[in-house]
């Protein structure tokens, strides 16, 4: 039911709605038939084009190569016909939102004209178009590039999951097939296998909360410290305090894996060496290289929380502190009751995004000393994290199809994570954000 | 008297907290500067301040025959500014639709944003790796550039909307009235007024190609194409630790411009990501 228009004119008068929308089965018909000239050759010259250009492409090689994944070696290459085939869709899937608004625009203007309303000029549509249509135009360019090199990705290593992609089905010796689960299977069935999994998968965990929680301590710790009313110098401090975050952290980590370095590195001839301490043998030692991991990154990670948390101690309103203060709270009291909860308030989203980084955090790992030591019976090194072991699964044994069985579970685990703390933390629910 | 003296020790042992802290942040920083001065090209005879003290890591450095230095450099701050005003224009762009106008498929496009922002764009390794060989990319800067905005726009277009809408829409109204078109007030209005989130998502969009080794270690494959990243990796990892001295000089002269330009931002941290990212 239209606003303001009498009810005796609702009445449908003819039964131009239907015929608009049925001719809209050619995309452009639906507005010819409604007198709409140039917006109908418009729909109709894209469709053609559309058409033309594409028709090989999806009869050819997209959907066939999707389903076969090639039969025939060295013509077909099972992995340009895969790639060939996301892109297929999502063409398709760009066609059918272009073919609903086709069927859209036939079936509200034949309403019109059912109704015996006059139509909107030509110059009406335009400004229309550019009135409604702006969000779209500005969206376009990222959302394609969002589309191709992010999305399509991912949408890739999820069907590679499902593939035998490997060392051994590679063109153009060999075509790659379609194998259900059973990478999965091979990942949690074999002994092998499953215990590489779970080891990395229990050092990733240790990692990343044990990594992460020193930071975040250490961050919030200092921040409160160095707020504190009477502390001179906060300037200097401060700018010292940030130098970590300020250095490129590949450099930093470079650094450090010199200065660990068993040989020549400062920690064993210099500092332990002073204190009396025999040389650990940082690079070599599974554990000892972990140690040193956690440390790089608390010195590599606690200046961004501090800044924030920074941030966050200058807008507690002093009042707080007074009146905590008359009713003869101690300095602890004041921390845990006031100023902790406060703290985390503002940055829980920023935490949470914390936790994820670092189970993600392939540059501290890999550049320290490449995920290593090796351990004898695993296809991982010992401080392997997920992201890493993935790396050097397609980087140097070509266990493309594993990784990718891997990668799914790995981001299947931080989404689920994610979201679930996101939903938690109040900032998510705020009306205005969605 | 007990309240003075509990005011000096806590101020005793703050200043103490501070001073170890310092050493333990300043150490690493002086150690390479030192490392970078030592003769030779390991650190058998290591010493904070060496004996012999030479420039000539640094001399080599610049000297285009010797050292790919420079060329990664240039490669990496082109890579850097072109990624930075790409994603700049593009976020803002998509922020501000996000932001001022309801539309079909806002609040989906909104959620599948939070989620791709949690998946890191080298999660899907493989498939850049491979997909690289197929479209050609393999070795080609603007792979990488391309990757690179793509990457940035779910957290960063958040970030920017959480900032936009800080932005009183009264403001935009009224321009509206005074008839104002649509990118006339983005340009004119909200622009100016989300300077310092422009400057932190400037600077976020800088610093992840700077920074990033994953990626260019898998698309780039000739030495005149690496980045800073892979190149000093590649110095330190050749023959391991053979090329220690000079790696030390280059990360010196990287971090000094890097940390400069980072201390002069710090400002606007503060003020736009307790802003944008938290509504704190």
């Amino acid at each position: 039911m239209r606003k303001g228009i009498p009810l005796m004119e609702q009445v449908y008068k003819s039964n131009h709605r239907k015929i608009a929308t049925f001719l809209s089965v050619i995309p452009g018909l639906g507005q010819l038939y409604n007198r709409q000239i140039l917006k109908g050759v418009a729909f109709l010259t894209m469709t053609i084009a559309f058409l033309v250009s594409f028709w090989d492409f999806f009869a050819e090689k997209g959907l066939w190569g999707l389903v076969t994944l090639g039969t025939q070696v060295p013509r077909d290459n099972s992995i340009f016909l895969l790639v060939y085939g996301i892109i297929s869709i999502l063409l398709l899937f760009f066609a059918a939102i272009f073919v609903f608004i086709v069927f859209r625009d036939a079936y509200k203007n034949g309403e019109r004209r059912d109704m015996g309303q006059r139509l909107n000029t030509i110059r009406e549509q335009y400004r229309n178009l550019i009135d409604n249509g702006f969000p779209y135009l500005i969206l376009s360019p990222g959302f394609f590039l969002l589309v191709f090199v992010v999305i399509l990705p991912i949408i890739f290593v999820f069907l590679l999951a499902f593939t035998n992609y490997d060392l051994y089905h590679q063109w153009p010796a060999k075509l790659m097939d379609w194998v259900g689960t059973a990478n999965f299977t091979e990942l949690f069935g074999t002994e092998l296998w499953r215990s590489t999994f779970l080891n990395v998968f229990a050092w990733t965990l240790v990692w990343t909360f044990g990594a992460t929680t020193c930071q975040i301590a250490l961050g919030v710790f200092l921040a409160v410290l160095v707020n504190q009313k009477d502390l001179k110098g906060k300037a200097i401090i401060r700018t010292i305090f940030i130098l970590p975050w300020a250095v490129p952290a590949f450099v930093s980590i470079l650094i450090f894996s010199g200065m660990f370095n068993e040989t020549f590195g400062a920690i064993n001839t210099v500092i332990l060496d002073a204190v009396g301490i025999p040389p650990v043998d940082w690079l070599t030692n599974a554990n000892a290289t972990r140690l040193a991991l956690i440390f790089i990154q608390t010195w590599l990670g606690f200046p961004f929380i501090f800044v924030m948390v920074t941030g966050v101690l200058q807008s507690i309103p002093e009042e707080l502190y007074e009146a905590a203060t008359v009713d003869g709270a101690s300095a602890l009291q004041k921390f845990r009751n006031i100023t902790f909860p406060l703290i985390m308030f503002s940055i829980a989203p920023i935490l949470i995004t914390q936790y994820t980084f670092n189970f993600n955090n392939f540059n501290v790992i890999f550049l320290f000393n490449g995920g290593g030591p090796s351990v004898s019976g695993q296809k991982a090194g010992g401080t392997d994290i997920l992201i890493s072991w993935i790396y050097k699964l397609t980087m140097t044994s070509q266990e493309y199809a594993i990784a990718a069985a891997i990668t799914l579970i790995m981001s299947a685990m931080v989404i689920t994570v994610a979201v679930w703390q996101f939903r938690r933390t109040k900032s998510f629910q705020e009306e205005d954000m969605m | 008297m007990s309240m003075k003296r509990q005011r000096i020790i806590r101020l005793t042992l703050s200043y103490l907290v501070v001073a170890i802290m310092s050493v333990i942040i300043l150490y690493p920083i002086l150690w390479v500067f030192g490392a970078s001065i030592s003769p030779g090209s390991t650190l058998s005879n290591f010493s904070l301040i060496p004996e012999n003290p030479t420039w000539a890591h640094y001399r080599e450095i610049f000297n285009l025959n010797e050292s790919s230095y420079m060329i990664w450099y240039w490669n990496t701050l082109k890579i850097c500014i072109i990624t930075m005003l790409g994603s700049v224009l593009t976020i803002s762009l998509m922020a501000y639709a996000f932001s001022r106008y309801r539309f079909w498929g806002r609040k989906n496009g909104l959620i599948v944003f939070l989620i791709l922002q949690m998946i890191p764009n080298f999660a899907a390794l493989i498939a850049i790796f491979v997909l690289a060989n197929v479209t050609g990319l393999v070795n080609s800067h603007w792979g990488l550039i391309l990757i690179y905005i793509g990457g940035a726009i779910p957290m960063n277009t958040w970030l920017m909307k959480g900032y936009f809408d800080s932005i009183p829409r009264e403001l935009d109204e009224s321009a509206r009235m005074d008839g104002a078109g649509h990118l006339r007030i983005f340009w004119q209005i909200i622009m100016p007024l989300a300077r310092p989130m422009v400057a932190v998502v400037s600077v976020f969009t800088f610093i992840i190609p700077f920074t990033d080794f994953i990626l260019a270690k898998v698309l780039l494959r000739t030495e005149e194409q690496y980045t800073l990243a892979v190149g000093l990796y590649e110095l330190v990892a050749r023959e391991y630790g053979s090329e220690y001295t000079t790696f030390a000089a280059g990360s010196i002269l990287i971090a000094i411009p890097i940390a400069i330009l980072f201390l002069s931002f710090q400002k606007y941290f503060v003020s736009g990501l307790t802003a944008g990212g938290t509504k704190g």
